[in-house]
């Protein structure tokens, strides 16, 4: 059938099976007065030069990060992508593949996604892991909804320093399921304090969430409240950075129940901020609470290893709305990308790349600390991140770096106010170098 | 066996009033477990539960479907039958017997009164 719609013998046949004879006949229902009688104001069309060159011309406008130092992060991070990770991933068997909906037959498209699975889980230490979700802050929310229906409790509660994007899709969640999200405070260290943790953990908690290292950066210590938490009933979601897991004990090590994280800094460029990935990995116990899909090896009638979608009767389109979550797909380009990254890495070039940037951002950190002015603004240990506190607000800071071509970090107060005011958030990954560190000092000096 | 003290739901579950009275035994019936196919899976509610009278208390979970397994009465859940967690597929070999599910201390005992008998069940699966 060719797509050409609408045409007039269309509409005649459209307007005799409606009765009517002609397109005013159809839309005389809308009022007179929300009706359009002009032409839309949308100018001639262009030619295609015409409209690269509008366009060109609009994008110049960006600065890429890719052009300029950058110090960004806050769950976005500007690691190095090897170049042949594009040129695997970019292969037409796998370039076209959308998550697989008559799945055994795309045997390499569910190998690849339980290769995946297996790297997760093996990061997590956790023995199950799905085959992936949107993003970070879209699996954590996941993992607090699937807390509260195995728990059947209805309140979450997080620390303050979990990421501002994360805790608004959390929000938006919490909101819409009559759930409830309690925040607790932080010590001068940056990480969750115990005590007020203690307070917050009344008997209808269902999750708590301990983001780590969390948005400032500070690595937090799940294990010091594990057993405080295990005593209210609730379970413990951790919320990771992947590549801090390479030098940093895994969820698994301190008896997490679930464990969630953003897969971006994994073989992905940053993208202008996605397209993203999240994964989500969890105990045996929870398996058919767990969210998305599940891709597990089996043999076929021959006696091959073969792969199947497995305990789909989770799933959307078998459970409809009892099912465990609305979302019955994955992020699997970016899965596949990110399979293909650690496979490159290894466990040894992995360990290495999370000893690089610890020890850069450490570096760094002493250099500004010696800046006139500038300090840390917390005491806690950190992976590749930290808080500055600047002498001036910290957006005059940033704008200042900007005009030097760097990207100096993210300004606070944005998100929590103005207590943040002075307070610029500093990401460090193995791309910076210490000319880059000078840039950065020199700017922070300069007058 | 005996239907005389078992009472049906319009959602294939079996009642059976223990001759004490005050407890219920709770599972599906054969056309339910015969409709579902091979089980393999059950979520059970835990023991102490208050559930009310057709409230879903937990999921039966079959090789290419799952259902909700509904309290056909009010009351709390006083025993579940764990051997189901090593073997659901007694649900399927023995519906009205060794594949009971759960038992409930009914909280009115005019709910299970006002319960189908098996010749109505059987009616509304078109088996009589």
């Amino acid at each position: 059938m060719p797509y050409i719609h609408h045409t007039d013998d269309d509409r005649r046949e459209m307007f005799a099976s409606l009765g009517i004879s002609s397109e005013e006949e159809l839309f005389d229902r809308i009022p007179e007065k929300f009706r359009l009688r002009s032409a839309l104001a949308i100018g001639e069309g262009k030619s295609e030069h015409e409209t690269l060159r509008e366009f060109e011309s609009l994008g110049d406008k960006n600065r890429p990060a890719g052009g300029l130092v950058s110090f960004l992060g806050g769950g976005i991070y500007d690691h190095i992508v090897p170049s042949v990770i594009r040129h695997i991933a970019g292969r037409s068997e796998f370039y076209t593949a959308y998550t697989p909906y008559q799945p055994e037959v795309s045997q390499g498209t569910l190998q690849v996604i339980f290769e995946y699975q297996t790297a997760v889980s093996r990061l997590a230490g956790l023995p199950v892991a799905n085959a992936s979700m949107y993003d970070g802050a879209t699996a954590l929310a996941e993992a607090c909804v699937m807390a509260t229906k195995i728990t059947r409790r209805r309140v979450i509660v997080c620390g303050e320093g979990l990421n501002p994007r994360y805790r608004a899709v959390l929000e938006t969640y919490t909101a819409g399921q009559g759930l409830v999200l309690r925040a607790v405070g932080l010590t001068a260290r940056g990480d969750i304090d115990a005590s007020s943790l203690k307070g917050a953990l009344s008997g209808d908690v269902a999750a708590v969430v301990v983001q780590t290292p969390n948005y400032f950066g500070v690595i937090e210590c799940p294990w010091e409240y594990r057993e405080m938490i295990r005593e209210s009933g609730a379970l413990l979601v951790a919320s990771v950075d992947p590549v801090s897991l390479s030098i940093l004990k895994s969820p698994g090590e301190y008896d997490a129940d679930i464990c969630v994280g953003e897969g971006q800094s994994l073989g992905n460029e940053m993208n202008f901020g996605g397209p993203l990935l999240g994964f989500m990995a969890c105990k045996n116990d929870y398996v058919r609470h767990l969210p998305g899909r599940l891709v597990s090896e089996t043999k076929d009638v021959d006696g091959k290893r073969a792969y199947v979608l497995t305990l789909q009767t989770r799933e959307q389109h078998i459970r409809r709305d009892k099912a465990t979550s609305n979302i019955c797909t994955n992020q699997g380009h970016v899965a596949l990308r990110t399979v293909i990254y650690l496979s490159l890495l290894g466990e040894t070039g992995f360990h290495e790349l999370g000893k690089i940037c610890h020890d850069k951002a450490a570096r760094l950190a002493k250099m500004i600390s010696e800046c006139p002015g500038y300090s840390l603004r917390f005491t806690g240990p950190f992976f590749r991140e930290f808080v500055v506190r600047c002498p001036v607000g910290a957006d005059t800071v940033a704008k200042k770096a900007r005009d030097r071509g760097i990207l100096a970090g993210i300004p606070l107060a944005k998100y929590f106010g103005e207590a943040f005011r002075y307070d610029l958030l500093v990401a460090v990954t193995e791309k910076r170098t210490d000319e880059d560190f000078r840039k950065l000092c020199d700017s922070f000096r300069a007058k | 066996m005996s239907f005389e003290n078992v009472r049906f739901t319009k959602e294939h579950e079996w009642v059976r009033l223990e001759k004490s009275g005050g407890l219920a035994t709770v599972g599906i019936t054969d056309f339910a477990s015969g409709e579902l196919g091979d089980i393999v899976y059950i979520e059970f509610p835990e023991v102490g539960r208050e559930v009310k009278a057709m409230d879903p208390m937990g999921t039966i979970e079959a090789v290419k479907t799952v259902a909700d397994l509904y309290a056909p009465v009010s009351g709390v859940v006083k025993e579940i039958n764990t051997a189901l967690n090593d073997d659901p597929a007694l649900v399927n070999q023995s519906p009205f017997d060794k594949g009971w599910f759960v038992k409930i201390e009914l909280s009115n005992r005019s709910e299970f009164d006002g319960l189908m008998e098996k010749n109505e069940y059987d009616k509304m699966v078109g088996k009589d």
